[in-house]
């Protein structure tokens, strides 16, 4: 006999309902387990697709000697600490090669309420390019020009409501808001311009001129104020405001086709210890060791989807002893033991592909509410799209393991219905 | 009909039950005794088709249950046996009268025999509902939340939709007091009466038999060793 579908939904869904209690909590397991594994997959995609745009267009960034990954970590990311300065010598040396088309400046090590002041020079804006090479845009205002003006990225403005006019204050060292340093409060900035967002680390930084950098450090020494001393901003304009040293340089070249010239030449410079990388090959580099952990998250998110789906099999076939009864009735009215197995399978597939919608839902309301707040304090934008092919075939192992799963209770059915018949002997 | 009947447990040492010959009549009531342990469930797990028999066969309205393969054999049960067991006959999730349409559902053959008699499953269900004493009200409720007494007549209106050619009624009122005991036997004689249904009414209970056209006594009929029926 076959089995007629129309009857056995009818029964399936009525027993779901007779027991929605006990199947709604395995279905919300199964749809959190899903949600886990959806989110790790859409974030993932989405914080490699932001990491791989945060810069192009650079072909080279420099640095003191040390790996190419701390390397771009520092200057681009805004992660860690150089361990070393290199002289502003060397930055004109590698200005003053023949390929060479343009170098941008990064000083790094002051930070205002958590964000990272970074001081280079108007070069900047012009030459610093993100995704598919966007370059900065200024949301209001303009370029810093003089000594103590200052350009905020984008979330910096909105984190602290900053306006152009405004007036902030650098504390020394790259401290997160908290763990404040002394501060440059001698020597306040003026807020000249804002930038559009970017969803790069630049939203996170406050850019000054190197000059600006040099300004609040004169009347320093050894990261801390010189006892005793304190020069007005008024007159610090007279002293020698030429950076010695800077943390790192991007570097544009006339021709890609010389940059493993360029960088060899960089890199065995006799007059001082330097590294020249490739941001996009770095970058790879630097995805893979980040891979590791997020291959290793999403295995840790599919153990959870087999532990929701294993609840709810655990669900179906202990519901299915108290169920013997009704199994034994249903074989009596003329079900063939396989009608029993369809109808306990079916019931688990409908709880887990409930399970695996209500997952969905869940991503999507999550991305919805939390996106603009991941995007403004991780620059990570996550997508509301439609799930994407690697989301698809996540899907569709789960659904293909709750198809799998399904089989367990339905098998036990018929187990018990050829066993039971339509008598059941407790 | 049952002709030559062994069956043994697989397992089991000796035949649970050696029947030579016993059958019903189209039409005809009979009070099958059987205290337990006679073989009355394997017994009736053979009419059903549920259990097949080592030997000899067993023919319901003229089919030999063991030339069916399984799935028509499930199919031929639900389109010309109705059951009716002395308790929890219903699902519990079910509605009364979802429970006694269910027939219908799993067996194209009743629900045909209706529109051939010119009325729908659910007024049939109606009217046997109406014949069994239940009150319309209850149709809607769940099956888990009738009295024994209602959920024994639900079971009798479930077997009797679609007019089978056979009832088996395996002690149906044991579970009630003895005033329904009566009054549920005589709704079931009449309603398998007017269905033309042959009715087999098994029970230890011989104080029920005077009812019926023939009594039969399942220890006399079984050869085999008492013992190994389960």
């Amino acid at each position: 006999m076959k089995p007629r579908f129309g009857l056995l939904w009818h029964l399936c869904w009525r027993s779901i309902l007779n027991r929605r209690l006990s199947v709604a909590l395995t279905v919300v397991a199964v749809g959190l387990s899903v949600a886990m594994l959806i989110g790790v997959e859409r974030l993932r995609s989405d914080a490699r697709a932001a990491f791989a745009q945060t810069i192009s267009g650079t072909d080279l960034v420099v640095g003191a000697r040390g790996g190419g990954a701390q390397l771009l970590l520092y200057s681009v990311f805004h992660i860690g600490n150089a361990s070393n300065e290199i002289s502003w010598d060397s930055v004109q040396r590698i200005a003053s090669m023949p390929q060479v088309d343009w170098v941008v400046p990064l000083a790094l090590g002051d930070s205002h309420r958590g964000f990272r002041v970074v001081g280079t020079t108007a070069a900047y804006f012009e030459h610093y390019r993100y995704g598919e090479r966007r370059s900065l845009a200024f949301a209001e205002g303009r370029a810093f020009g003089d000594v103590f003006e200052t350009v905020l990225g984008a979330e910096v403005a909105a984190r602290h409501g900053y306006r152009v006019g405004d007036r902030i204050v650098l504390s020394h060292g790259a401290g997160a808001d908290g763990t404040r340093f002394a501060e440059h409060a001698d020597k306040p900035f003026t807020v000249v311009g804002i930038l559009a967002r970017s969803g790069t680390p630049v939203d996170r930084s406050v850019l000054v001129s190197l000059e600006g950098i040099a300004a609040i450090h004169v009347d320093w020494a050894g990261g801390a104020p010189i006892p005793g001393l304190s020069i007005a901003p008024e007159h610090v304009r007279k002293f020698d405001l030429r950076p010695k040293t800077v943390t790192a340089a991007l570097v544009g070249l006339k021709s890609r086709i010389a940059v493993f010239r360029v960088q060899r030449a960089i890199n065995t410079d006799t007059a001082e210890p330097l590294s020249a990388v490739l941001p996009g090959a770095t970058l790879q580099e630097l995805w893979n060791l980040v891979g590791m952990a997020e291959q290793a998250l999403l295995a840790v998110s599919a153990l959870v989807v087999a532990v929701g789906l294993a609840g709810l099999v655990a669900v179906m076939v202990a519901g299915l002893g108290e169920r013997r009864r009704e199994l034994a009735i249903l074989r009596a009215l003329g079900a063939g033991p396989r009608q029993v197995f369809a109808l306990l399978a079916l019931e688990s597939l409908a709880a887990s592909a409930a399970g695996i919608a209500l997952g969905l839902a869940l991503v999507y309301g999550a991305a919805a509410l939390a996106g603009p707040w991941l995007q403004a304090g991780y620059g990570v934008a996550l997508s509301l799209g439609w799930p994407g092919a690697a989301e698809l075939r996540l899907l569709a192992a789960v659904f293909a393991a709750s198809l799998l799963a399904s089989v367990l209770p339905g098998l036990r059915a018929y187990r018990y219905s050829l066993a039971d018949g339509m008598t059941i002997r407790i | 009909m049952v002709q030559g009947l062994r069956f043994r447990w697989p397992g089991a040492a000796a035949d649970c039950l050696a029947v030579e010959d016993f059958r019903l009549a189209a039409g005809e009531r009979v009070f099958l005794r059987g205290p337990s342990g006679s073989g009355k469930s394997t017994l009736l797990s053979l009419i059903g088709g549920v259990l097949l028999p080592d030997a000899g066969t067993v023919a319901v309205h003229g089919q030999d249950l063991a030339a069916l393969p399984a799935g028509r054999r499930d199919r031929y049960r639900a389109d010309h046996v109705g059951f009716v067991f002395q308790l929890f006959n219903l699902l519990p999730y079910l509605s009364v009268l979802d429970n006694i349409l269910l027939p219908c559902r799993f067996s194209p053959l009743r629900a045909r025999r209706l529109a051939e008699a010119a009325t729908t499953p659910v007024d049939e269900a109606l009217r046997l509902a109406a014949r069994l004493d239940l009150d319309a009200a209850l149709l809607g409720r769940n099956a888990a939340a009738l009295s024994v007494g209602q959920q024994q007549r639900v079971a009798a209106a479930r077997a009797l939709i679609g007019r089978p050619a056979l009832v088996v009624a395996d002690e149906p009122t044991s579970a009630l007091d003895a005033d329904r005991q009566q009054a549920f036997l005589d709704l079931l004689l009449g309603e398998c009466a007017a269905a033309g249904a042959a009715l087999l009414f098994v029970s230890h209970d011989g104080r029920l038999a005077g009812h019926f056209d023939r009594v039969a006594d399942l220890a006399a009929l079984n050869r085999a060793d008492a013992g190994a029926g389960r």
